[in-house]
């Protein structure tokens, strides 16, 4: 009996103890390396899977090594675990020496202090700041700072389409309005077959989408001095737009409610949907087994068909940036290695391979970069994007907001009617859930 | 005896006469064993316990020390990086936590009834499945081995994979429980989703049931070992039936271990994260929003860390005192079932 007790006591202290603890969790980050000879570095997952990740970066680790002598121990972070991994590492001040980030989260990791301020002494040694394309770099942290990374890969939306079911459908262009969208669509949703693909449970994809609506209304999620405001009309009618493409329109299939590892690719590679509003998505393509000439792309549709900016905008500038942890222990080497990534060189090779635009200009000028939706996402890139609002709070709200419209999408996937109402309770419900 | 063993008697026998300065216990047997003797023996399980104990601390006490003084601080994106300069808040993340009226306190509150309506129902169905198959399985068969094993594989399977694999078969599309419900045995009438929205709430209680429930098994299992086969005979002899014997001899023989069952189950479930993150992901539906992912939502998602620690402390003391009450109530009762 007294055994049993003693086991019970332990097992209760030990589980009590994971409630207290539970909170504090998340991964530790790897020791970073006092030998100025090594480096560790975290990249985001750009290409297919992380294996291919690997698989592309690898030779060019292993040139930078040639070159100096460096070794880069390299570990692709999933973009679901990133954003928590880089908060342990700043907690701790255990984390890699250098690392990519999502550019709309700059602002946000930029108040933490965690990352090395890019200024002017610091760009001055990967090239100088004019080297990069100021869109890009605007996207680097909050206005009026020093950024807080340098960018890496950018890229922006745009509208792909299956040409064979475009075909099958009798369809003869891609739509270039909301209205040709939902009309178009009806037309492809049919058989099993549906339109338009989303990643209903993927916060950010949502932001992105609800994002360039928002614009296009008219609206902005945080008002000029910084402070939230989801719930104004033009908020709630993009919101409301975009589920109801799904609840109303019924041009997206309800399945993707639940989407949030990519499913709607895989979906637009096997031919069960027509069309995807996404970020580079040639090599993901290509991964998946589609052939160059099995798709179009087109810029993704503006309210009134021809993309620019204010009303027009028809896509975040979307981004990889590179940033150095501030508790790096090699400075040097670490300034080193985002000057080899953001050579001209590099950028060639490393935004060729992912399908996405080089953020330095001579790269971009290279004619590797004229492909048809290379060419489609640089004049939107150049053209009608605009960065997502650079302010500290933009990351937790992309939660709030992201997670309302997964929210929203489960109810136009379950039946249940979206209005405005809804849409307005539920942004007021994740504009309360943000810091005071 | 000898002088040296009657001097040696004596020192034994005087902290044993200290001993008797404390109130008698009424039930004085002839001839206690002595102090530092029974101090040994006392003391020995202690002793064995110590490392784990120390460990525990090392392991468990720092962290929660800290967590309990993070619930104190004002600790955000802002100071994260150097939580010394954190601004000390005094209880106001208390206050915002248990204020029922404002979102805060509201979205804890709900995610709290969730919690307690999935554990009262998980543990209920581990102990109930848990029991009756170990009962089941109490009689020699053949295939009985192959069986307690078949058993045992969810117990035994990584938490993570076994999720994951919950998830694919809960997807709406492609998934095989829509395929078994919908297209086989036309359950249901549509395609219905199970990881957004309010079934997200049974997909939940499955997997944590089908990951519960063999340990409840393990345990009763190894509890039915201790019953003599002879009350059984016996109680068979008297024309006790099968149902009878259940209620008469077998479920008041586990008690002792029922009681550590049912608590170490309920403290699991209750703080389970694994299984609704690995499910839901970040953002779990709102029927299935359990206290252990809503804490974690209210810490890292938001990078609120104090609001954060400030309901795990809350999230602590209301387990101590549940624990408290339950092995208050039912030792009660089992000391004079004992006696």
């Amino acid at each position: 009996m007294r055994r049993i007790r003693a086991a019970a006591a332990i097992a209760i202290v030990t589980s009590l103890a994971t409630a207290a603890t539970g909170c504090g969790g998340g991964e530790g980050g790897t020791g970073s390396d006092a030998s100025p000879k090594t480096l560790t570095y975290w990249a985001t997952n750009q290409g297919a899977n992380i294996e291919a990740d690997k698989k592309i970066l690898t030779p060019e680790l292993k040139k930078f090594e040639k070159e100096t002598g460096i070794k880069v121990k390299l570990e692709v972070v999933p973009w679901a675990n990133l954003l928590d991994r880089i908060l342990a590492a700043t907690t701790s001040g255990q984390g890699p020496d250098v690392l990519n980030i999502g550019n709309t989260w700059s602002a946000s990791l930029q108040a933490t202090g965690a990352l090395m301020p890019w200024d002017e002494a610091a760009f001055e040694k990967i090239g100088g700041r004019d080297r990069f394309a100021e869109a890009a770099v605007a996207s680097a942290g909050a206005e009026g700072q020093d950024p807080a990374a340098v960018p890496l890969y950018s890229m922006s939306y745009a509208l792909y389409y299956n040409k064979k079911m475009f075909e099958e459908a009798g369809v003869e262009k891609p739509p270039a309005t909301w209205d040709e969208m939902v009309e178009t669509g009806k037309k492809l949703s049919k058989d099993g077959k549906w339109a338009l693909g989303a990643e209903g449970s993927n916060l950010s994809s949502n932001i992105h989408q609800v994002f360039a609506l928002s614009q296009q209304h008219g609206g902005n999620f945080f008002d000029a001095s910084g402070k939230p405001d989801f719930t104004s009309d033009a908020n709630v009618a993009a919101v409301k737009q975009y589920v109801d493409l799904m609840g109303k329109n019924k041009i997206i299939a309800p399945g993707n409610a639940e989407y949030a590892q990519n499913q709607s690719l895989q979906d637009f590679a096997r031919g069960k949907t027509a069309m995807v509003l996404w970020q580079s998505a040639a090599s993901t393509f290509k991964a998946h087994g589609m052939k160059d000439e099995d798709w179009g792309v087109a810029p993704a549709p503006v309210q009134s068909g021809t993309p620019g900016q204010g009303r027009q905008v028809n896509s975040m500038v979307s981004g990889i940036n590179i940033a150095v942890f501030k508790n790096t222990k090699n400075l040097d080497g670490a300034t080193e290695f985002v000057k080899f990534m953001t050579s001209h060189e590099e950028q060639k090779i490393l935004n060729g391979t992912y399908g996405s635009i080089p953020s330095v200009k001579s790269a971009q000028q290279d004619g590797a970069f004229d492909t048809p939706d290379g060419t489609v996402l640089r004049e939107t890139l150049t053209k009608s994007a605009a960065p997502l609002p650079q302010v500290a709070n933009e990351s937790q709200f992309e939660t709030a907001v992201g997670t309302a419209v997964k929210g929203l999408f489960a109810d136009a996937a379950n039946g249940r009617p979206v209005t405005t109402e809804s849409v307005k309770a539920a942004l007021s419900k994740a504009q309360q859930q943000m810091p005071k | 005896m000898t002088p040296a063993a009657t001097a040696a008697h004596r020192q034994a026998q005087a902290p044993a006469g200290r001993s008797t300065e404390r109130p008698a216990t009424g039930k004085d047997r002839p001839r206690r064993p002595r102090l530092p003797g029974r101090l040994r023996r006392a003391g020995l399980p202690y002793l064995l316990l110590l490392p784990a104990v120390l460990v525990e601390l090392l392991v468990h006490l720092v962290p929660m020390v800290m967590g309990i003084m993070m619930s104190f601080k004002e600790l955000t994106q802002f100071t994260i990086r150097d939580w010394s300069v954190a601004p000390w808040n005094g209880l106001a993340n208390f206050s915002a936590t248990v204020d029922f009226d404002a979102p805060v306190g509201e979205a804890l509150l709900d995610s709290f009834l969730v919690t307690c309506a999935f554990t009262v129902l998980s543990v209920g169905l581990c102990w109930l499945i848990g029991t009756a198959a170990a009962i089941f399985l109490q009689d020699t068969f053949r295939g009985r081995g192959l069986l307690r094993t078949l058993f045992l594989v969810p117990y035994a399977l990584p938490a993570y994979a076994a999720v994951i694999t919950w998830a694919f078969m809960f997807q709406r599309d492609n998934g095989l429980v829509n395929h078994v419900l919908h297209d086989q045995l036309g359950i249901t009438d549509g395609s219905s989703f199970w990881l957004i929205g309010d079934n997200s709430f049974i997909a939940l209680l499955v997997v944590s049931v089908w990951k519960g429930w063999p340990f409840a098994f393990l345990i009763i299992m190894a509890g039915l070992q201790n019953i003599p086969r002879e009350l059984y005979e016996a109680a068979a002899l008297d024309g006790a039936g099968v149902w009878q014997q259940i209620r008469k001899i077998t479920l008041p023989s586990l008690r002792p271990v029922n009681q550590v069952l049912v608590l170490v189950l309920f403290l699991w479930t209750f703080n389970d994260f694994n299984t609704p993150f690995v499910l839901f992901g970040k953002s779990a539906p709102e029927a299935a929003n359990l206290i252990s992912i809503h804490i974690y939502q209210s810490s890292f998602v938001t990078w609120n860390f104090g609001t954060g620690s400030a309901m795990s402390a809350l999230l602590l003391l209301f387990l101590l005192a549940v624990t408290g009450a339950y092995l208050l109530v039912t030792s009660r009762g089992r000391k004079q079932a004992d006696v």
